[in-house]
């Protein structure tokens, strides 16, 4: 059984679910042009996680395996529509922007994945811990694209301005690219570049090898 | 834990989850929706003054909406209505309503709109004097993917534009979704309406071209977005024209409204 401590930092560096387990890069491209909107996205995933997590953990006994995974959907889906409910009562402005991917936390395999590889086979204190740091790897990841986007590529960050534009007198020309979702791929794929690189235990066996060179039914 | 698997506990699990999750969705949802309706409004509320360009940083968005009357037109007989409309009344609601609303046909309907509701709200913007300063009028039409809601905002002779916003519309982004653009909003200030008594604002492929005799009418295209910009084309004509406020804004200019 791993500590509490443990299973809370260990998502954020050793077993990111995004560098090291590749979840949850759909949302990654679509919501980190601006950091704000990032923060509450991470939020709100990171709150959904924990809690969909808990209640999962709670009832796990009970769960029949054949519905398991519509059991696990319906709680995630309850808890995502809450939390949009809020982010609709509370901060209309970025419910707004965020729109479709408050309700695309459904489908943020993240979410699943912990439920089942985790709250399925641990109490719920230790699942609602690991919820939440999985849900702070996920959020570190978003908010490190999410400034080079928003700076780079509207010289702003939270809105405020940092690197003021041609366009309004400055002498920062903004770099389109970083605005359009692509160059979340090229930033994410840096950011597990580098930890790879620090952790080099994270670095998978190649598949395959290329053969080297042999010349064949030749005699010589 | 083979118990578990049995059907009467498979049911029994499915139905009671059912249960709990819906009391707590709709309880969530009834419980927050004042909050939301509030901000709903007050979101309206800000597109209008932004149409309006009277939208300032800092202020509160009340405060600045004192300014600002609304009334109630009839766009059948193009008066002021403000005693028939029924209470709470909701204008996209109503434009489904058979009751409040009449079938367009297909030569009318060039916004895309299928029914025209009988009455539309109007926000009036009154200097200090009391004199007529601005006119906010709603309007929606069809795009590429969405119905584009917007407001667009008039200056007293009912036939300079003061501004246009969209508050709601699925465009795509980064091409129709440019109707947000703040650069692209700025070239309809001072763009003119009518020519003739007939509506002649318009979006046109590229550029307009400053030299041209038409340039009063004509707005920048959205590049890459030409079903978006016809939409916007349509939704003016549509709005300002004879099935929309055009009776309206005739019978204001007229004091007969």
């Amino acid at each position: 059984m791993q500590s509490i401590r443990e299973t809370l930092i260990g998502p954020v560096f050793k077993n990111n679910p995004i560098g090291l387990q590749i979840l949850g890069i759909c949302s990654a491209l679509a919501v980190t042009s601006s950091l704000r909107v990032t923060l509450v996205m991470c939020i709100a995933l990171t709150l959904v996680t924990a809690f969909s997590s808990m209640f999962i953990s709670a009832i796990r006994n009970h769960i029949p395996s054949s519905i398991r995974i519509i059991v696990q959907m319906v709680i995630i889906a309850s808890l995502v529509i809450v939390v949009d409910q809020f982010l609709r009562a509370y901060a209309f402005g970025i419910s707004k922007q965020l729109s479709v991917f408050v309700g695309l936390i459904i489908t943020n395999c993240i979410v699943m994945g912990r439920a089942e590889a985790y709250a399925m086979v641990n109490p719920p204190v230790a699942s609602f811990v690991d919820g939440i740091g999985n849900g702070l790897g996920y959020s570190i990841v978003l908010v490190i694209v999410a400034i080079v986007r928003e700076l780079l590529g509207s010289g702003k960050l939270m809105g405020f301005e940092i690197l003021p534009l041609v366009t309004d007198g400055g002498w920062y020309v903004p770099n389109g690219l970083l605005l359009l979702p692509p160059s979340a791929f090229f930033l994410i794929g840096g950011f597990i570049w580098a930890l790879r690189s620090v952790r080099t235990e994270q670095v998978e066996a190649p598949e395959y090898k290329i053969a080297t060179h042999t010349v064949v039914g030749e005699s010589t | 834990m083979s118990s578990n698997d049995s059907i009467r506990k498979t049911l029994i699990v499915a139905f009671a989850l059912c249960i709990v999750c819906s009391i707590i969705v709709s309880g969530a949802a009834v419980i927050l929706q004042p909050v939301q309706e509030v901000n709903k409004a007050l979101d309206r509320k800000r597109n209008i003054l932004a149409a309006a360009g009277m939208l300032v940083d800092g202020k509160s968005i009340e405060e600045q909406f004192s300014k600002v009357k609304t009334r109630y037109v009839d766009l059948r007989s193009g008066k002021f209505a403000d005693e028939s409309v029924p209470d709470k009344y909701d204008q996209r609601r109503a434009a489904k309503d058979p009751d409040l609303s009449d079938a367009l046909n297909v030569e009318q309907d060039v916004a895309r709109i299928a029914r025209r509701e009988y009455f539309a709200p109007v926000y009036l913007v009154e200097d200090a004097q009391g004199a007529l300063e601005k006119i906010v009028l709603p309007i929606r039409g069809f795009g590429l993917w969405s119905t584009l809601y917007g407001f667009v905002a008039l200056a007293p002779d009912t036939n300079t534009i003061v501004g246009i916003g969209f508050n709601e519309h699925g465009e795509t982004p980064g091409l129709g979704g440019e109707v947000d653009n703040p650069r692209w909003k700025a070239f309809w200030p001072g763009k003119q309406v009518y020519r003739g008594g007939k509506v002649e604002i318009g979006l046109i492929k590229g550029s307009v071209d400053p030299a041209s005799a038409n340039a009063a009418w004509q707005v920048d295209g959205l590049a890459g977005a030409t079903l978006t910009s016809r939409g916007v084309t349509h939704l003016l004509h549509f709005w300002l024209g004879e099935n929309g406020f055009q009776p309206f804004l005739d019978n204001l200019l007229a004091g007969e409204a």
